[in-house]
């Protein structure tokens, strides 16, 4: 049933060394397995990219199943869609989606472990309770550890009917509790899958062409195979021509050459001789099976820049758009305005820059393959490996190793694939591995994006209208749904998109990271302009939306909303702030988690620095305080280098940065000083974090800059390469 | 290809390579001590640091040939399994998040302390603004070393 072998066999999780291993394990379900002395391993079925599910998800198990956590392993499950669904990390779905049947996998468990000590003890299982891996029958003063009756327990069929416990009720849950790899990450045990090491193991690296446009035409390879170490190079189709991908089989480059050798310094060596023929790819379609069905895109073949793509978001900015919603009329509000509000927003393409950078170790045996590597989406990647290699589900065995970093780039995991074509080609086992220059400019880029916003003010000063056109290259970012509508009676928003062979996928928080910034910078201005406290004007917004809401699809709880704003007004001590704080405020809503951030600013030598962030959210339950607070915090953070730095621009197509000296990345010097996170208390299932906190920030960093320097940013990076603002 | 005789962690290793290759794939290729990470290449991100007798080095950008006598301490052996006052504060201000940068982060914040035992922040900031995280856990990092710092 279980598991194949893994290469972390040899690399104990830091327990193991503290506590003493069972002899035997008894298998409960596809998550649990309890030893004969009470110690118990918990699977984590989702990837891991330090969003801390590896520590959260089997807090859930544990807590029904009333075991004691410093017994607990946790060890990552493998990829088995059978035995664990969906093991998709993304979307901030992964506790939202597993809350119940995670639970039910501990209550399942401790339910056949009742009734077994029941049958032994001639008692109604009903009688019995449960509390730190310990079964007790209080009446007749008997108790028994998991431990001792597991062997019997496990093999029993799983009861149905078993009942969740009450929120009041959570021991587990709600505590804070350390993640369960820290003891590996510090001392820097092998967790990654660069880390890989196996007998005959080569090493591979890939070129793929230097700009957006262009493809393989051919390579020089025999000068570059009688280099020191070097055993082949040879060019590699990732997908076959007539192949129907699938939404993430993103993939500018349809050819790479691959150069494989006996070492990395020896391949990095060959890969900077190498001399490849790269020609225009011209125009072509593209038909994508995604999640909104099958579409067909034409890809323009011409050579990309960013002044091409910035002239034509403000050619399709001024004319109209295709209308997603209307509400009202809102064409006679601005006739009839005394004061017309409009201000346009742009952000630019963004690399995710994830740490680790793209890689996989691949081992292909005849009609088996191995593959281990970084990927949020094992269930994606599978079926490509499948119709390329023409390899069956059976003879696929994928491991999903820490990820040093998802953000949304590792769904699309075309290295996985990649690495497996390698490995096949030379009969080996292979670690591929993509330099920071290859991963930073081989795309999957967040799209570069636009915004008009317009606002109407009537003679009292009252808002009677908002217009939203937003656009982007190639797509656009617009949430119709989202507030400010159902707010405001007269409301229209309107898209447009560019087609370009510049490839993008999913962002942190796609779409939302650029609209939150946008909006939230529009309504503090609005607010000036009003002569209202930002925050003041939200929460009136918001009460309209919530007693007399415009429309009928409104894509947020007003009252949730509001409450965020209350908790962020009333802990960032907002009404009282002495006049000397720098301060901006934004909320948003998305990802099915409300977030709210407080920011407060000095400038010092002409450069902004963040003194403090004050975040409120309500994510529901919250499952690992701590964990939770970390990810707010990294979200801030994150948010706040994207707003003052992230960027990506190109010239002929080529991406003009292609390592840290270009792309600025935010670094502990510029990191807000101080953050503090609260968060709703309320028995709401819990809801993610890994995107929510992070659109918010940067109409805050936005807003409060305005108050530190008088001036209002519209255009992303707000510092960019420049040192001090000015 | 030449033969150098370096030490790693105090243990003597022979070892038959390029004398331009990096320290860090002599330590990640040949002597299968992975804790170090590559990120950029180009010493822009941290996540390769070493100690060269105690002080911080991106290894990188370091060749081999560039060693000679002196001694090399990676993140394994940095302490007897995590002991060192860094790492216990590492763990209890809980700051990993994917932690794929920490291992520099800890190597650059040991090698500070070294040298400053109680540093200000704007010692902080200047120790380690060369050292990229990603996932944002700078704050934790910064309580982590004051924590270390008064252990």
């Amino acid at each position: 049933m279980m598991l194949g072998f893994s290469f972390m066999a040899s690399c104990k999780p830091s327990k193991e060394e503290v506590l003493t291993m069972p002899e035997e394990w008894f298998e409960m379900n596809s998550y649990l397995k309890i030893g004969e002395n009470g110690v118990v391993t918990i699977y984590t079925p989702n990837p891991e990219f330090g969003q801390n599910v590896k520590t959260s998800m089997p807090m859930l198990v544990a807590e029904e199943l009333d075991l004691d956590w410093s017994k607990v392993i946790v060890d990552q499950a493998p990829y088995n869609a059978e035995l664990y669904g969906m093991q998709f990390t993304g979307g901030s779905r992964g506790i939202m989606s597993r809350w119940e049947s995670l639970r039910m996998a501990g209550a399942t468990a401790k339910q056949m472990l009742k009734e077994t000590a029941a049958k032994t003890w001639e008692v109604p299982a009903s009688e019995i309770t449960t509390d730190l891996g310990v079964l007790y029958h209080k009446a007749s003063d008997r108790s028994i550890t998991y431990g001792e009756i597991a062997s019997s327990a496990s093999g029993m069929p799983v009861p149905e009917n078993v009942k969740l416990k009450e929120v009041k009720d959570f021991k587990i849950i709600g505590k804070s509790h350390k993640n369960v790899d820290g003891k590996n990450i510090v001392t820097g045990k092998p967790m990654y899958a660069m880390d890989h090491k196996r007998e005959g193991m080569l090493i591979a690296m890939i070129e793929h062409p230097p700009a957006f446009g262009m493809t393989f035409k051919s390579v020089d390879a025999e000068a570059i195979k009688a280099m020191p170490g070097i055993i082949d190079v040879f060019p590699i189709k990732t997908y076959h021509e007539d192949y129907e991908k699938g939404g993430f089989d993103v993939n500018a480059f349809p050819e790479l050459v691959a150069i494989v050798g006996k070492s990395t310094w020896e391949v990095m060596n060959a890969k900077k001789r190498l001399k490849v023929e790269w020609e225009p790819r011209g125009e072509y379609t593209e038909t994508i099976n995604g999640w909104r069905g099958k579409t067909t895109n034409s890809i323009p073949g011409a050579m990309e820049n960013t002044t091409g793509h910035l002239s034509k978001m403000e050619e399709l900015a001024s004319k109209p758009g295709k209308v997603v919603r209307k509400d009202g009329n809102p064409e006679q509000a601005f006739k009839n305005a005394t004061k017309v509000i409009e201000r346009s927003y742009s952000a630019p393409f963004l690399a995710h820059n994830c740490m680790e950078p793209m890689n996989a170790f691949a081992h292909v045996q005849g009609d088996k393959v191995y593959i281990a590597g970084p990927l949020q989406a094992p269930g994606m990647i599978e079926p490509a490996i499948i119709a390329r290699m023409g390899i069956p589900s059976e003879n696929i065995e994928i491991e999903m190793t820490r990820m040093g970093g998802g953000f949304g780039r590792r769904a699309y995991s075309h290295y996985m694939l990649e690495a497996a074509l390698i490995s096949q080609q030379v009969n080996a086992p292979v670690k591929l591995m993509y330099t920071r220059e290859d991963d930073m400019t081989n795309g999957i880029y967040r799209p570069a994006y636009t915004a008009t916003y317009r606002a109407a003010l009537d003679q009292d000063n009252n808002l009677t209208a908002i217009h939203i056109k937003a656009g982007g290259v190639p797509e656009s970012p617009l949430f119709a749904d989202r507030f400010p509508a159902g707010a405001i009676d007269n409301y229209l928003a309107e898209e447009f998109s560019i087609d370009s062979n510049i490839t993008i996928g999913a962002f942190r928080a796609p779409r939302s990271n650029f609209m939150a910034g946008a909006e939230q910078s529009f309504l503090d201005e609005v607010a000036t302009e009003m002569d209202k406290d930002p925050i003041a004007l939200r929460l009136e917004m918001l009460e309209r939306a919530q007693n007399d809401p415009v429309g009928e699809k409104n894509d947020y709880d007003a009252a949730r909303y509001a409450s965020v704003l209350e908790l962020v007004r009333d802990k960032s001590n907002w009404s009282n702030s002495s006049s000397n704080a720098n301060r901006g405020v934004s909320a948003y809503f998305c990802h099915n988690t409300y977030a709210a951030h407080v920011l407060d600013l000095s400038i010092e030598d002409g450069k902004p620095i963040v003194d403090k962030v004050c975040c409120a959210i309500d994510c529901g339950i919250v499952v690992n305080p701590d964990a939770a607070i970390n990810m707010a915090e990294g979200g801030i953070i994150d948010g706040v280098g994207n707003a003052l730095y992230g960027e990506m621009t190109f010239e002929d197509g080529v991406p003009q940065k292609k390592n840290f000296d270009k792309y600025r990345m935010i670094r502990m010097r510029e990191a807000p000083k101080q953050i503090d996170v609260h968060f709703v208390q309320n028995e709401i299932n819990p809801t993610g974090l890994g995107e929510p906190p992070f659109p918010p920030i940067f109409g805050a960093l936005a807003n409060a800059m305005y108050k530190a320097t008088g001036v209002r940013q519209y255009s992303q990076p707000f510092l960019g390469d420049k040192q001090v603002l000015g | 290809m030449a033969s150098y005789k370096i030490n790693i962690n105090g243990k003597e290793h022979e070892l038959e390579v390029d004398g331009t290759t990096p320290m860090l794939w002599v330590l990640r290729d040949h002597v299968q001590l992975t804790g170090t990470k590559y990120g950029c290449g180009i010493a822009q991100c941290g996540a390769c640091t070493i100690h060269l007798d105690g002080v911080a080095v991106r290894s990188c950008s370091m060749p081999i040939s560039a060693v000679g006598d002196k001694s090399i301490t990676t993140i394994e052996g940095l302490s007897e399994d995590g002991t060192h006052p860094v790492q216990q504060a590492w763990l209890a201000h809980d700051v990993p998040q994917c932690g794929y940068c920490q291992a520099g982060q800890i190597m650059s914040a040991s090698a500070l302390l070294k040298d400053n035992p109680s540093p200000s922040d704007a010692a902080i900031d200047s120790a380690m603004s060369g050292n990229i995280c990603r996932c944002g856990t700078y704050t934790r990092i910064k309580a982590a070393i004051k924590t270390a710092a008064n252990s």
